[in-house]
């Protein structure tokens, strides 16, 4: 039977797991800075539109990839818009993907390209794991009466 | 009311540590620390200070222009925050149209990278329409060329994407510096 106390340490410790795994930076705590009362929410609300938003572009480029001939402007602005979505939630390692398929898409390398998606589809689904366990962990320490501990 | 020194409360305000971004704080005491930053004698008599947890409201308004939903929700988010009502559109297109019905806005946020029509193009055709309000840039780019075209579109600040309260409130800061609202 786990104690509130011991939920939430295991919720901290995994939170600063993921951090130190570099999934998530800074800007993940500026996310949880603007969750309140008024805002209970807030972070699974951004997260859930990221979710949404990453996945409808991940399907884009796979398409895009395989056109027969492939529209390089147009694979850079959806990795261009993944990037920055990535990085206003903190989601660091997937913005660093998207930085190394950019180049490839610079190059009009398709090979690369394929590559760097397949590397952006697995950071993003790793990511998007941890983020569902942090979550969950959250609801646990919730419903056992405690609260979520703020980042300083 | 006692005005306390300007620039220690937009220090005190962006720093990490600061307890009023803590939500154990009641909502209104930082954003109180914030009408002191308002601009003009006007404003200042508009705000009233309030007590317990009556939200508390500025007078300044802004627009968000984004075409990415995440972005956009976490903006609105920092600006309402901050006590900032705001409004959301989705490219620069939307931007010229809810103006061209009249709409006035005290500060643009104003996405580079957009559909239809982008943010460099969008800020040009807003000057040229005589819009005067405090337009800043927010963007991923970090070539100094595209932001140095960005900046000659005619924007007032630009920021790096993500945003952040601290930039928000330079922001602010700047804004109150130019006397424009």
């Amino acid at each position: 039977m786990d104690g509130v106390v011991q939920l939430q340490r295991q919720l901290v410790d995994y939170t600063a797991s993921l951090f130190h795994e570099g999934f998530l930076d800074e800007q993940f705590n500026q996310l949880q800075q603007l969750q309140d009362e008024n805002n209970p929410d807030f972070v699974v609300e951004v997260v859930s539109l990221f979710f949404e938003d990453s996945e409808r572009l991940l399907n884009e480029l796979a398409k895009a990839l395989e056109q027969q001939s492939v529209d390089f402007k147009r694979i850079d602005a959806h990795v261009h818009q993944l990037k920055g979505s990535s990085s206003s939630i903190g989601a660091q390692r997937v913005q660093k993907a998207c930085i190394a398929f950019r180049n490839y898409c610079d190059e009009q390398n398709t090979e690369g390209c394929l590559k760097c998606l397949q590397q952006v589809k697995h950071e993003y689904s790793l990511m998007k794991t941890k983020l569902e366990t942090l979550f969950k962990l959250q609801r646990r320490v919730l419903a056992a009466g405690g609260s979520i501990p703020k980042p300083i | 009311m006692e005005i306390i020194p300007f620039f220690s409360i937009i220090l005190f305000l962006s720093s990490p540590k600061n307890p009023f971004l803590d939500h154990t704080h009641t909502h209104h005491s930082g954003k109180l620390e914030i009408s002191f930053m308002e601009f003009g004698a006007t404003s200042r008599k508009k705000n009233k200070m309030v007590n317990g947890n009556q939200k508390f409201r500025t007078e300044i308004t802004a627009l968000v222009v984004d075409d990415d939903t995440t972005n956009r929700t976490i903006h609105r988010r920092l600006l309402q925050n901050l006590g900032i009502e705001n409004q959301e559109v989705r490219n620069g297109k939307e931007a010229i149209d809810i103006h061209s019905s009249g709409r006035n806005f005290d500060l643009i946020l104003m996405d580079m990278d957009m559909p239809i029509m982008n943010g460099i193009e969008a800020t040009k055709q807003l000057r040229a329409m005589g819009i005067r309000s405090t337009i800043v840039g927010v963007s991923t780019r970090s070539m100094e060329e595209k932001v140095q075209e960005f900046m000659e579109a005619g924007l007032d600040d630009y920021q790096e994407k993500p945003l952040t309260s601290a930039k928000l409130i330079s922001i602010l800061h700047k804004m109150n510096h130019n006397g424009s609202v």
